[in-house]
C-alpha cells in the first residue's frame, strides 16, 4: 500500500551577521544553494541560532520589490510586508516566517529589517554608510546615495579591510573593565560595489559624513548636527514609538562617544592618507 | 489671555540636549525637531504643575530680558505651536497625570540631562 504522506526534506542555513545568528529553513534545495552563495562568509557552522525563520516560497509572479515596505508591531509580533514578500516575526519565541519567491532580494530585505529591530533594543543600528577597518580601528563613511560611499570603498588601500560599501552594522558592546564601546561589523549588505564585506569587526574610531569637493579636508561636526545627520542616515523601518525612542537614544549616545567629522574629498586615493 | 495655562512634556516624544541644542523626536512619523532657546526653556520647565505665566516670569523674562506681557504672548503662541506638533500638552488645569494613556516613550529625567564628559 503506498504511503499516504510524503516526507519533505527540510534544509537549514545559519546566517550570522554582527554576531546575531538567524537560521533560515526551507524545503527548496536550490533556494538553500542560493542562500549559501549570497551569504558566503556569513554562513555559520554553528547549529544554534538566536532566531529561526521558515521560508515559504511562492510563484515568481509574486514580486514587486519597488513597493514601500511596511513594518508594524501588534501584540508582540512584527509584521513586515513589501510588494515582493510578507513576513512575521515573534521576538519572544525567536521564530518567524517569510513568504516570498525564490529570489535573494526579499530575504535580504527581511534580514535588514530584523537586524535593525534587534539592534535598536540593544543600543545599536544599521547605517547608510560604507565602513572599513584600518590599523585595528573601524571608520564609518555615511551619506545618502551619491555622496561617495562606493567611491571611498573603491579607493580603499590594500591595508584597509572593507566591512561594507552600503550598510554598516554598529553594535554597542561591553568592554571588560571599561565603559561600553561601539563596534562595527562586516555585512553582506552590498551597494554598487556588489562586494560582500569581510566578516570581522573593530571598535569604531570615527564617523565621517561624506561630501565631495575640490580638495581633501576634514572638519569637526558639532554634536547636534552630528546627531541630526546620524539619524537621517539610519535605516529605520518601523513607525513604532518604542523603536523611535531607542533609535533616538542610540544616535545621541553615539555622537557623544564617537568623534564625527565632515570628510570633503576629491575622488582619488589620497583621501585615505588622512584616515587611520 | 485671562485663563492660566499649564504645559506638560508629551509622553510620546524622546528628547536630548546635544551641545547647546535640544533635539526632540516625535514617536509618530519619526519627525525630528530642534527647539530654539526659548522653546527649550519652556519644554524643560513644562512639568504640568507650573503655569505658563509662572514659567515666563521665573525663567523666560530673566534669561531673555523681555517684558512679561510680550513674553507671555510669545510663550503662549510657542506653546500652542509645540502642542500642534505633539511636543507639549496644554491644559487650563494642572496636569498631574500623563494625559495620554499609551505607553510613554519619554524618560522623565534622562532626556534633559546635560551631556556627560567624554
Amino acid at each position: 500500500m503506498p504511503g499516504l504522506a510524503t516526507q519533505v526534506e527540510r534544509y537549514s542555513v545559519v546566517i550570522a551577521i554582527g554576531g546575531v545568528a538567524v537560521r533560515v529553513n526551507t524545503t527548496d534545495a536550490d533556494f538553500l544553494d542560493m542562500l549559501h552563495a549570497r551569504y558566503s562568509g556569513f554562513v555559520s557552522a554553528e547549529t544554534h541560532a538566536e532566531f529561526d525563520f521558515d521560508v515559504d516560497l511562492a510563484a515568481p509572479a509574486f514580486a514587486n520589490p519597488d513597493a514601500d515596505v511596511s513594518v508594524t508591531q501588534r501584540s508582540g509580533r512584527w509584521f513586515m510586508e513589501r510588494g515582493d514578500f510578507r513576513a512575521e516575526w515573534t521576538p519572544a519565541t525567536g521564530t518567524g516566517w517569510i513568504h516570498q519567491s525564490a529570489n535573494p532580494y526579499s530575504i535580504d530585505a527581511v534580514l535588514r529589517i530584523v537586524h535593525s529591530l534587534v539592534l535598536a533594543r540593544r543600543g545599536g543600528f544599521l547605517l547608510h554608510s560604507a565602513s572599513a577597518i584600518r590599523n585595528g580601528r573601524a571608520f564609518l563613511f555615511a551619506g545618502v546615495s551619491g555622496a561617495g560611499k562606493t567611491t571611498i570603498s573603491r579607493l580603499a588601500p590594500p591595508d584597509a579591510t572593507l566591512l561594507t560599501d552600503e550598510i554598516s552594522y554598529v553594535r554597542k558592546l561591553d568592554v571588560p573593565g571599561q565603559d561600553q564601546e561601539y563596534v562595527a561589523f562586516g555585512t553582506p549588505f552590498t551597494g554598487e560595489l556588489a562586494k560582500l564585506g569581510e566578516n570581522t569587526s573593530a571598535p569604531v574610531a570615527a564617523l565621517y559624513l561624506l561630501a565631495q569637493g575640490p580638495k581633501n579636508r576634514i572638519d569637526p561636526v558639532g554634536e547636534a548636527d552630528a546627531g541630526r545627520e546620524l539619524l537621517a542616515n539610519m535605516l529605520f523601518f518601523a513607525e513604532d514609538q518604542e523603536m523611535v525612542h531607542w533609535a533616538f537614544q542610540a544616535a545621541c549616545d553615539f555622537v557623544r562617544r564617537v568623534p564625527v567629522y565632515r570628510l570633503t574629498f576629491v575622488p582619488d586615493t589620497r583621501v585615505w592618507e588622512m584616515i587611520g | 489671555m485671562s485663563k492660566k495655562l499649564y504645559v506638560a512634556r508629551s509622553p510620546r516624544i524622546a528628547a536630548r540636549k546635544l551641545g547647546q541644542e535640544m533635539l526632540v523626536m516625535s514617536g509618530q512619523g519619526s519627525t525630528l525637531f530642534t527647539l530654539n532657546p526659548t522653546a527649550t526653556v519652556i519644554w524643560q520647565a513644562a512639568d504640568g504643575a507650573t503655569s505658563l505665566d509662572e514659567i515666563v516670569e521665573r525663567r523666560i523674562c530673566p534669561e531673555f530680558e523681555v517684558k512679561p506681557e510680550e513674553a507671555l504672548r510669545d510663550a503662549e503662541a510657542l506653546a500652542e505651536d509645540l502642542a500642534k506638533h505633539g511636543i507639549l500638552v496644554i491644559s487650563e488645569e494642572p496636569i498631574s497625570e500623563q494625559p495620554i494613556s499609551e505607553q510613554s516613550i519619554a524618560k522623565p529625567d534622562a532626556p534633559v540631562q546635560e551631556p556627560q564628559q567624554r
